[in-house]
């Protein structure tokens, strides 16, 4: 294929993502932005008034940039797992498999369609949060770097998920027993300088972590870790992430026998 | 110029099936092939391979000279799959199957959109074109499936049993379509269950049994390898009590109806069975064959009965 109809294949893949989570909008967009509405109310404003500051923010501003990047983190992986595990389970990924699009093709397609909906929830749930606080971004390139590497690699690793799952109950497992405690002990709701220094220690081994700490740096100018490093771990992470899901729609026998 | 080369394909699963044994077979360009055999001969899995879904395990396959081992993202644009299970997103419009399918293969979507609604007016789906497939009867996902395979304009069409389970009519205006596109240069290679359909459609046959090659030859000279046909003749009166026909195997299925077996290395011809029955003043009404003539070949070579033709 020449770059010209690569880039052809890329855009009918994320062009077909988008078709697909927008299509299915009330099963896709809104459940994230009711759930995030709720946590506003009870942590933030019911709960959190009750707390005071956390790392010298009010509780609801301390709370919001992690509950945008908890919206962000778990719908980028969402849709990709069920994308992806969907078209392999009708088989309709042999539609892709057979055509002479790259798999690097496959997989940036496929990425990239689960950043756009996991921006697209995580703008939603910002523009709910108005409601609730008044938000200032301190760095915007931090901000929107952040997201976006976290939206990557957590829609890698919903790819990667997909292709070793053979059933709907194996891509609900990784969300469930992984993924959300990963989320709730990451930092979204306390910040880990209240933590035991055991574990606080404990928790520096949790990606997700770092990339709540450096949105919340990206919008407070505050965080719990350095941010250099944290950025380099994300980085780090899609690097590592990307080259095991490439080399898995390449060879993984659950694709091709 | 060849459109198919495969030369010595073997391919044994992890689980130690050995589903091709070494297939070797040639397609010119322009050709209309049928690949015939019973379930698990190793026609799927030569289709797989051809579209990488199975990864052979020794052997070479070139695609309209394209090497799938060097070369398989060319070899890959030359070729349209249509795979014998329904596999579109039942939840997308036909359009939309249609035009991202081309997107894959890097077609700009402004030329998708027209091909995509060249192939659905030609197979019937243009009044579909807003419907979501999993709403499309049994033969318009036929029909679907079949455009979705050509919108990327293939030069080698491989469809595996297109016509299961489609009724009469519709398959024969299918049958029509293959035969309008392989007039046009597009060359085809066709796995069906209905040897009358490979008998219609396909100058030549190859026949795969246990991952072997057993036959590859033009299908007039294949049938005339035909060792015995069986006949099955509509008698006008009743046939006599005593009724026998000496040096031929008959057998009488009711009294009006006869079936009998002409054997070529006995020299029988048809001309001498109605002699012989005008001579016991038996009227023929009609006839037909008791089997397709493919299929009766098909079954003898399957089951050792006919020689080999390679």
């Amino acid at each position: 294929m020449t770059p010209a109809q690569q880039y052809i294949a890329f855009q009918t893949i994320v062009v077909r993502e988008i078709r697909r989570f927008t299509r299915i909008w009330v099963q896709t967009l809104v459940p994230p932005v009711i759930t995030m509405t709720l946590y506003f109310v009870i942590f933030g404003k019911l709960i959190g008034s009750r707390i005071g500051d956390m790392g010298g923010y009010g509780y609801m501003e301390f709370v919001v940039p992690g509950l945008i990047m908890m919206s962000v983190i778990t719908n980028s992986y969402s849709n990709v797992v069920s994308s992806f595990y969907g078209a392999k389970f009708a088989n309709n990924i042999e539609e892709l498999l057979v055509s002479p699009t790259p798999n690097w093709i496959i997989l940036a397609g496929f990425i990239i369609g689960g950043v756009a909906r996991g921006l697209m929830v995580g703008l939603l749930v910002t523009l709910v949060s108005l409601f609730f606080t008044d938000l200032q971004i301190y760095s915007i390139p931090i901000t929107a770097l952040v997201v976006f590497l976290t939206a990557v690699l957590f829609s890698i690793g919903g790819l990667i998920n997909a292709i070793y799952a053979n059933s709907f109950d194996d891509i609900s497992i990784v969300p469930t027993f992984i993924l959300t405690p990963l989320t709730y002990l990451g930092g979204v709701f306390y910040s880990i300088s209240l933590l035991p220094p055991f574990w606080a220690t404990v928790s520096q081994a949790n990606p997700v972590l770092y990339m709540v700490n450096t949105f919340r740096y990206g919008v407070l100018g505050h965080s719990d870790i350095d941010v250099g490093y944290a950025i380099a771990m994300i980085v780090l992470g899609v690097i590592a992430g990307g080259a095991f899901a490439l080399y898995q729609l390449t060879y993984s026998p659950r694709l091709r026998n | 110029m060849k459109a198919l080369e495969i030369h010595d394909l073997k391919k044994t699963y992890t689980n130690g099936l050995e589903a091709l044994k070494g297939i070797s077979l040639s397609v010119e360009e322009g050709e209309f092939v049928a690949l015939l055999g019973p379930n698990g001969a190793g026609k799927s899995t030569t289709i797989s391979i051809l579209c990488s879904l199975v990864q052979k395990t020794a052997g070479k396959v070139s695609i309209c000279g394209y090497d799938i081992d060097t070369d398989f993202p060319l070899a890959k644009q030359q070729l349209g799959i249509v795979p014998q299970e329904f596999n579109f997103n039942s939840f997308e419009k036909v359009e939309d199957i249609l035009v991202t399918q081309a997107g894959y293969y890097g077609v700009p979507a402004g030329i998708a959109r027209k091909r995509a609604e060249q192939y659905m007016e030609q197979l019937g789906l243009l009044d579909k074109r807003n419907t979501v497939a999993r709403m499309l009867s049994g033969g318009m996902k036929r029909r679907l499936m079949i455009a979705r395979a050509l919108v990327h304009e293939p030069r080698i069409l491989v469809l595996d049993e297109p016509t299961a389970g489609v009724d009469i009519e519709l398959r024969r205006s299918m049958w029509q379509f293959l035969k309008d596109k392989n007039a046009q240069g597009t060359t085809i290679i066709l796995t069906t269950h209905y040897l009358e359909e490979a008998e219609a459609l396909c100058k030549r046959v190859a026949i795969i049994d246990k991952g072997n090659l057993v036959a590859d030859m033009n299908t007039r000279d294949l049938l005339k390898r035909l060792q015995i046909e069986t006949f099955v003749l509509d008698l006008a009166t009743p046939l006599p009590a005593d009724f026998s026909l000496p040096g031929y195997e008959a057998q009488a299925i009711d009294s009006t109806t006869l079936e009998v077996t002409l054997d070529k290395q006995k020299q029988q011809t048809a001309n001498e069975l109605f002699a012989d029955l005008s001579a016991k003043n038996i009227v023929v009404q009609s006839l037909r064959n008791k089997a397709n003539r493919l299929e009766e070949l098909f079954v003898r070579i399957l089951a050792g009965k006919e020689e080999s033709t390679l």
